[in-house]
């Protein structure tokens, strides 16, 4: 566990203010960050995550497209070598019209990690972070 | 002038504002239902197709993709839907002017479909339309926005009053939007409007929108030109009537300042696309507020125009036509974008919002902005700091309606 995050935009989206927050939350809780920017197409997404092998993969979006450029993005990084498990979550404003639980759990069916949506997204990750540092603890003492 | 300019000009010789909602759906006949609806709400209006986000990167496949499998997107694929569409959208509305908003650092093909529709209004900016959203070296976006502008007879908007939505200091604001405006000149664009986008404080704001019209008036003389405001670009408030009363401030700011549109955020703004009837209530609002009030000469002046000035003449100073000197200064940090990720951003300056609800410069990197206009005292770093100023217009706002202070 090198404590690295790889901090990405989807394909179509250009908001960035989302990206910039994410960086300074996961750098204030002790993660490195690489932060790919916006409108980051799956090919290069996969090539950043095979050239950096990072720890989680968060991809940030909220223009509306999440439901279609999120599986998209996910199926290119599951593709390639080495990257089969490394865990994926995805958050923002997912569709045009607020959040739908029946489109996020079908995300996660589609083998995102963690999908977060609503208003809880920031406190949800917060904890989901929080677990993750002390499973993957436990893993490096097992 | 173009069918656009005209009924903007027309409006102004009446004193009436112009209110454009910013709208775009992916079906046709909604798209058409959305116009038709904008065109007879109870103000004056122009309408507006935007485009989806797909066809603004270029993936005219995925925007296919999407109409085949009915998925929804954010915007009217105007590039994708066949031009006999785009025209039965627009059949029988000759008479109401259409503006295409889109978002693309190479707008060659949208251009192309917009004029194949009959349309003659669009936006943007090689600057304002990449470093906020594109991957795409500046470089090729000033390629593309030349091209694009060298083919185009039109009504052209720059976005560049807009760069990054939020947290971008006036001055700064007020020189991209006339240095692009002067770009589409230089590349044969005859009509243009210069765009401001409502900040963190009204005295401010004003102040900016007469230093935007003085440079105009300097340095684009002799082409057709008009100011747009928009209502604010950052995060908006969560109650409607705290979106409401931000709404109707930004029109009543355009108004103040001798603006003839406004650009208006619906109750939607900080949940969803909105629909129809949101996007009409929110023209309508913005006309009654408008008329409440009138044009005043006067504004403080602490500096926007002189920085302004500096910023808009270090760059026309540099050689070349004017997007090689948009590209020189943007490598030298002539021109530096806060908070901007883009690679071909410098990335040296920083702002915050002071005590006073005024945008400040922290750091101006290599701008040519005197240290006098730096306040080192509220550099923001942590998420928690971000977040609030971020959140701070929509706060007031939330806050303020909450009481029932509705003024
Ligand atoms: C600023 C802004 C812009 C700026 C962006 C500048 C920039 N470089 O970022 C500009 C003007 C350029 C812009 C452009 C567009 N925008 Co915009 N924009 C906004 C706005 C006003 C604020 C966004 C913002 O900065 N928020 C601040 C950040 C910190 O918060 P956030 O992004 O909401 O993210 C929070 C949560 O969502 C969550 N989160 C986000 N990602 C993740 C990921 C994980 C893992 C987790 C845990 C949490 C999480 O955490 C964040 C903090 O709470 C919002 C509306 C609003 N909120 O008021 C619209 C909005 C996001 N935009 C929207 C749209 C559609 C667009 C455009 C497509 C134009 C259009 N059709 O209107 C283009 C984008 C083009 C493209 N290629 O995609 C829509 C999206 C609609 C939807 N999802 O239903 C919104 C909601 C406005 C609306 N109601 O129509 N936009």
């Amino acid at each position: 566990m090198n404590n690295l995050v790889l901090l990405s935009g989807t394909a179509s989206d250009s908001h960035t203010w989302n990206l910039v927050y994410l960086q300074l939350l996961l750098e204030e809780e002790g993660y490195r960050v690489v932060n790919l920017g916006a409108c980051v197409p799956p090919v290069l997404l996969a090539d950043e995550c095979e050239a950096e092998q990072p720890d989680l993969v968060v991809l940030s979006t909220v223009n509306g497209h999440g439901y279609q450029d999120g599986p998209r993005a996910l199926a290119e990084v599951r593709g390639r070598p080495g990257l089969a498990a490394v865990p994926v979550v995805i958050g923002g404003k997912l569709g045009t019209g607020g959040p739908e639980p029946a489109q996020a759990d079908a995300l996660r069916a589609a083998g995102f990690t963690e999908v977060f949506d609503d208003d809880t997204a920031i406190t949800r990750f917060r904890e989901f972070i929080a677990a993750f540092v002390l499973a993957s603890t436990a893993d490096s003492v097992s | 002038m173009t069918g656009f300019a005209d009924a903007v000009a027309l409006a102004a010789a009446h004193g009436r504002l112009v209110v454009q909602p910013r709208m775009g759906m992916a079906s046709p006949l909604e798209m058409r239902a959305g116009l038709l609806a904008v065109r007879g709400a109870r103000a004056t209006t122009v309408g507006t197709l935007t485009v989806d986000s797909y066809t603004r990167v270029g993936d005219h496949r995925a925007a296919l993709e999407a109409l085949h499998d009915g998925a929804r997107l954010n915007g009217y694929p105007i590039v994708s839907h066949h031009p006999d569409t785009t025209r039965a959208v627009l059949d029988g509305l000759s008479g109401f002017p259409v503006q295409v908003r889109h978002g693309s650092a190479d707008p060659r093909a949208i251009f192309a479909a917009l004029a194949e529709a009959g349309l003659d209004a669009t936006e943007g900016g090689p600057v304002s339309y990449c470093l906020p959203y594109s991957r795409k070296p500046l470089r090729d976006s000033v390629g593309h926005w030349s091209e694009a502008c060298e083919e185009f007879s039109g009504h052209l908007e720059t976005f560049g009053g807009c760069m990054m939505g939020q947290l971008c200091p006036p001055s700064l604001l007020v020189a991209l939007s006339v240095l692009e405006a002067i770009f589409f000149r230089f590349h044969g664009v005859e009509s243009v409007s210069l765009s401001y986008a409502q900040q963190t404080n009204a005295d401010q704001d004003a102040e900016a929108i007469h230093a935007l019209r003085t440079l105009a008036a300097r340095f684009l003389s002799d082409v057709d030109w008009h100011v747009v405001v928009y209502a604010y670009m950052g995060v908006f408030p969560r109650t409607p009537s705290g979106a409401r009363l931000l709404n109707d401030n930004a029109a009543r700011l355009a108004v103040r300042a001798g603006a003839e549109r406004l650009i208006v955020k619906t109750v939607a703004e900080a949940h969803r696309i909105p629909t129809v009837a949101e996007n009409v209530a929110a023209l309508e609002n913005a006309a009654a507020a408008a008329s409440s009030v009138s044009f005043v000469s006067s504004c403080e002046d602490n500096g926007v125009l002189a920085e302004a000035t500096a910023l808009v003449e270090a760059v026309l100073e540099l050689p070349g036509d004017p997007g090689t000197a948009l590209l020189a200064a943007f490598r030298r940090g002539l021109l530096d974008v806060p908070y901007c990720l883009h690679p071909d951003n410098a990335g040296h300056a920083r702002s915050h919002i002071d005590d006073t609800g005024r945008l400040r410069w922290s750091s101006v990197g290599a701008m040519p902005i005197p240290r006098s206009a730096v306040d080192r005292s509220g550099t923001t770093t942590s998420s928690t700091h971000l977040l609030a100023a971020l959140h701070r217009v929509a706060h007031q706002h939330d806050a303020r309606t909450h009481r029932g202070d509705e003024s």
